[in-house]
Parts: structure tokens; C-alpha cells; sequence
């Protein structure tokens, strides 16, 4: 089994990167400029449709890029997937999802072995779920699904993992083991990319890259993180109590929008 | 009784074909459980009924039905590929008009002059006829099947689980894809010998669709569609030597059965388990 890189080593180091879906004429990623080093948490914040799960299609080679350059120096990338897109009706147990992490550490022709079914239990124990290994995956909740995947991606043991909105469904301790967890991993060495809709839990990482279809900013969330980047992150008004405490995000302006009857 | 149950297998055919259907049942309980959950049922039947020219045409010329079969399938598969290319025509349509049209142009011309004297055969199969060849060939191909999907196994799972994410696993879906597709088109030129154009698909799909419907693992699974393939097949094997009825159609009729058998069970457990939930709220 590979160690895991030391810190700092770049893990990914995208220059100018777009990709289009295929019949697509506009690009769903665009000028994404960015680096991760082993160890950084990088949050990815964005709206719905900012082109977050595109990036990560991206990075792990399901879509390919349309321009810029991309490199993936530790080669090997694990994906959490935003949860909805999972099958429930697949005849398989919460252990068996798990397993299928040390497919990507294997040839085609291999089985996985007795250390990858320890490796199975140990990590569906660091996300809280030793005592589910033998239930019906379908059958689970959906955060109980969530974390089997973050399970999974532990069993890819790979360098670099991507999290598309982890935490979405997690109850408050669900969350809080999964934020150790996170945070162990940055610790080992392990650069992480999380997609999320949290702007509070960007602030507490290392790194954060804003997504509206093009890259909005990249740096560390105290300088980034700014009322200006958020509005063009969100295309929306973040409303500033006088103090500034930010209580929230409102939809912008409908002035671009026709609802027809206004000056007839 | 007893002379009810051996009175059959004194017959070499009737046990010939029980050996038949038996390695059948292999292929069925192990490839028929990943094209259920890869959504290949309707492949299945396109490439079965798309080979019907194929079949009637080597009756025609008088050339061996595999040979016919294969070359059938070949072409069925080429003008699905196509058609369902063609942009701005949805691809499910597309497919289902050149099967329609491929099943067509088999049923015509089979209905020739020149009717060939198989065709009843070909359309329903003749278990009860195999050849050793037949034989011979179902035990390969139950052998290979078998051989395959095991090896595969790992990496078929973690594609058919999460498809998107196979690149995260570092595998492309597709030649794994081609991979069943081969399978499964092997599995239905060999099948078609015995239980016919029309019937095959049902010993194919029949059995793993009986058996998702009982099991949620995936090794469960496949034991349960091979036992249920050959459950169907003794039995209708059975009752198409007591009543006189044809062998092929009454093997369908008895794995359909079972597949109703267990619809009816799961439903009949989800109801208990809502009443049971019932009473204790
Ligand atoms: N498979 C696809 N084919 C074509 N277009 C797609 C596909 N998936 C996403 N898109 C489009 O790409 C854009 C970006 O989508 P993406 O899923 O990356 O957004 P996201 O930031 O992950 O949003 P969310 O917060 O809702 O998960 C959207 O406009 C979406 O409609
Ligand atoms: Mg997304």
C-alpha cells in the first residue's frame, strides 16, 4: 500500500482549466486556476449549477477538459459523490460498498484481499458505522449512506480526495466525527477538495476556490473571502448589519429578468 | 407418484434436456443477474428477435443455425449501433423500429414458398432435440460465463454500483461494458438452439429477475437465479412430458411462475411488515 505524500507536494495544479459537456456550447467550468498541496484543505464554495461536481468530473478523468492544462502529479484520486447519485436498488451490504475502494489499488484480474476487508471494517469504522457493515446499502439512511462512501474513498487510500458536499444530510455528530476525520486525513498528509454551500466551514480551511461557471477567486479564505467575492460567487447580495455581521444571502436584483406586463 | 417422477428420465431426450437446460441455468444465474441490473434486458430481447433473418435464412439455404444465428446477430447489433446514432431521434425508438423491422423481415421470410421445415423451431425451440454439439457448446459457454464474471467480479460491481464514479476507481465502463455485451450475445446464439427466437429471453432474464426480487446480495442473488432456472426447468420439463405440451414453452411458462410466485411473496411480506408496523404505533 502506497504512503501517503508528505505535505506539501503539489497533488493538483490547474492552469486555466475549461471543460464543456459534450453538446454543451458553453463551457460548465472555466478559467479554474488553482494548486493543492498535500495537507490543504481547499473548499470549493458556488452556487447550484457553479460548475462544483463538473470540476471534480473533471480531476478524476470522467470529463475531459476543453482547454488549459491540468496535472495530477500523485496520480490517483478518490471521489466522494454528491449522494444522489448513488443506487440504492444494487444488491450490496455497507461493507461490500466500502470494499470497492481497493478496486482502484488493483488490476483488473485481482480480488481484493483479507487486508482490504480489514481495511473495509476499519474504515466504516472511522466514519461511525462498524456496527452497519452487514445492512442492505439501500436500506440505510441518507446520511448513513454518505459516510459508506467517505468509507469507500478511505479504502482508495489515495492522496488526493474529493468531497462533494459531504456534510449535506449529516446529523450534528455525524458531522462533527466527519470533520476529525477530515481534518486527520489533511493531517496525514492528504490534500482534500470539498465542495460545499457552508461559507462558515470555508472559512475555518486552508484554501478556498470560488465556482460561478468561471473561477471567481482561489487563496486563503480571510483575504478571498471578501462581500465582493461572495456576491459574484452567488451573483447575489450578502446583507451586512451594520457591525458586520453578515446575515445572509439574498437573491440579487430581478432586473434581468422579463416578467412581462411592466410597462405595457 | 414415484413412477410419475421417473417415467421421464427413462427417456434419453428428456434427460438430455434437463442437462441442457441445466447448463442454461448456469449462464442465466450468473450473466442474467448482471444484465437485469445493468438494464440490459431490453438489449437481450433487441439481439434475440434481431436475429431472426439470420436464423430463417440459414434454415433457408440450408446452413448449420449457428452459423445463421451468428451472422444474424452481427447484423442486429451493427443497425442498432447505428440507428441509435442517428441524432435527434431517441435511441430507445430508434432500436425498437430496426428490432420490429428486423423480426419482420425473419417472420416474412419464413413464410415464404420455401417455408423451411425448422421454422416452428427456431421461433420456439426444440429442447427435447438437442445435439450433443448443442450440448457440447452450452457446457463451454456455461464454463466460460462462469470463469469470466468471477474474475471480473470486483470491478463489474464497483461499475454497476456507482457508474459515474468508475473513473474516481480508476476503471472506464466501457470495455467492461463490452465485455457483458459479448457475453450475452454469445449466451443467446447458444440458448436459441434450444428454447427458440422468442423463449430465450425469458430463460435469460426470467430467472435473475425472479431472484432481485428475493435477494439483496449480489452473491445470493445469482445462487437464487441459477436454483430458479433449474426449478423452472424440471419442472416444466415435467409438465411438458405429462400433458404434452411443448417442452420450451412450458419451461418459460414455469420460470414466469415462479417469477409471479415471488412478486406475490414480497408483497404479501411488505404488507405483514406494514400491519406489524401498524400495530405497534
Ligand atoms: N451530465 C451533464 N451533461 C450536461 N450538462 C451538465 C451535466 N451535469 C451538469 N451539467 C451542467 O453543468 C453545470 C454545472 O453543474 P454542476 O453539477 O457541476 O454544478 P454544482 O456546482 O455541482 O451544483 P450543485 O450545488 O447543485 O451540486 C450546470 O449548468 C448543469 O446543468
Ligand atoms: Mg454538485
Amino acid at each position: 500500500m502506497p504512503e501517503p505524500v508528505t505535505r506539501g507536494e503539489v497533488l493538483v495544479d490547474a492552469d486555466d482549466l475549461a471543460a464543456t459537456y459534450p453538446g454543451a456550447t458553453v463551457p460548465a467550468v472555466a478559467s479554474a486556476t488553482f494548486v493543492v498541496h498535500g495537507g490543504e484543505r481547499v473548499s470549493v464554495l458556488g452556487p447550484n449549477g457553479g460548475g462544483k461536481s463538473t470540476l471534480f468530473r473533471v480531476l478524476t478523468g470522467e470529463l475531459t477538459l476543453s482547454s488549459g492544462a491540468l496535472a495530477l502529479p500523485a496520480g490517483r484520486v478518490a471521489l466522494v459523490p454528491q449522494t444522489e447519485r448513488s443506487r440504492l436498488d444494487f444488491p450490496v451490504s455497507a461493507l461490500d460498498v466500502a470494499l470497492m475502494g481497493a478496486v482502484s489499488r488493483m488490476p483488473w484480474w485481482r480480488r481484493p484481499s483479507r487486508a482490504d476487508r480489514a481495511l473495509a471494517r476499519e474504515a466504516l469504522d472511522r466514519v461511525g458505522l462498524a456496527d452497519r457493515a452487514q445492512r442492505t446499502f439501500g436500506d440505510l439512511s441518507g446520511g448513513q449512506r454518505q459516510r459508506v462512501l467517505v468509507a469507500r474513498a478511505l479504502v482508495q487510500d489515495a492522496p488526493l480526495l474529493l468531497l462533494d458536499e459531504p456534510f449535506s444530510g449529516l446529523d450534528v455528530p455525524s458531522a462533527e466525527r466527519l470533520r476529525a476525520l477530515l481534518d486527520d486525513l489533511a493531517a496525514e498528509g492528504r490534500g482534500l477538495l470539498m465542495a460545499t454551500h457552508d461559507i462558515e466551514q470555508a472559512r475555518s480551511w486552508d484554501r478556498v476556490l470560488c465556482l460561478n461557471r468561471v473561477q471567481i477567486a482561489f487563496g486563503p479564505p480571510a483575504s478571498t473571502l471578501t462581500a465582493q467575492v461572495i456576491e459574484r460567487t452567488y451573483g447575489s447580495e450578502i446583507v451586512t448589519l451594520p457591525g458586520g455581521v453578515e446575515l445572509g444571502i439574498l437573491p440579487a436584483h430581478h432586473h434581468h429578468h422579463d416578467h412581462g406586463g411592466h410597462g405595457s | 407418484m414415484i413412477a410419475w417422477l421417473t417415467d421421464p428420465l427413462t427417456h434419453g431426450i428428456v434427460v438430455r434436456a434437463m442437462l441442457e437446460l441445466t447448463l442454461l441455468g448456469v449462464v442465466s444465474g450468473g450473466l442474467g443477474c448482471w444484465i437485469v441490473l445493468s438494464g440490459m434486458s431490453y438489449s437481450a430481447e433487441s439481439l434475440a428477435h434481431g436475429m431472426l433473418p439470420g436464423l430463417v435464412g440459414a434454415a433457408l439455404l440450408g446452413v448449420p443455425l449457428l452459423v445463421g444465428g451468428a451472422v444474424g446477430l452481427v447484423i442486429a447489433a451493427l443497425s442498432i449501433v447505428v440507428v441509435a446514432r442517428v441524432p435527434r431521434l431517441d435511441s430507445d425508438v430508434a432500436v425498437s423500429v430496426v428490432v420490429t423491422a428486423l423480426l419482420g423481415l425473419g417472420v416474412l421470410m419464413g413464410l415464404s414458398p420455401r417455408t423451411p421445415a425448422g421454422l416452428g423451431e427456431i421461433l420456439f425451440g426444440d429442447v427435447l432435440g438437442v445435439s450433443d454439439l448443442d450440448i457440447r457448446l452450452a457446457a463451454g459457454l456455461g464454463a466460460a460465463i462462469v470463469v469470466v464474471l468471477a474474475v471480473l467480479h470486483p470491478t463489474l460491481m464497483a461499475i454497476g454500483f456507482d457508474r459515474a464514479g468508475a473513473r474516481a476507481l480508476g476503471r472506464r465502463p466501457a470495455p467492461f461494458d463490452a465485455v457483458l455485451a459479448v457475453l450475452l450475445a454469445g449466451a443467446t446464439l447458444v440458448a436459441v438452439q434450444a428454447l427458440g427466437n422468442l423463449l430465450v429471453v425469458a430463460m435469460l432474464v426470467g430467472p435473475a429477475a425472479t431472484a432481485r426480487v428475493l435477494c439483496d446480495r449480489m452473491a445470493a442473488m445469482m445462487l437464487t437465479a441459477t436454483l430458479v432456472a433449474f426449478a423452472g426447468s424440471v419442472a416444466g420439463l415435467y409438465l411438458s412430458y405429462h400433458a404434452s405440451v411443448a417442452a420450451g414453452a412450458s419451461v418459460t411458462a414455469a420460470i414466469l411462475t415462479l417469477y409471479g410466485l415471488a412478486l406475490l411473496w414480497r408483497a404479501a411480506t411488505a404488507l405483514r411488515g406494514r400491519r406489524t408496523a401498524a400495530a405497534h404505533a
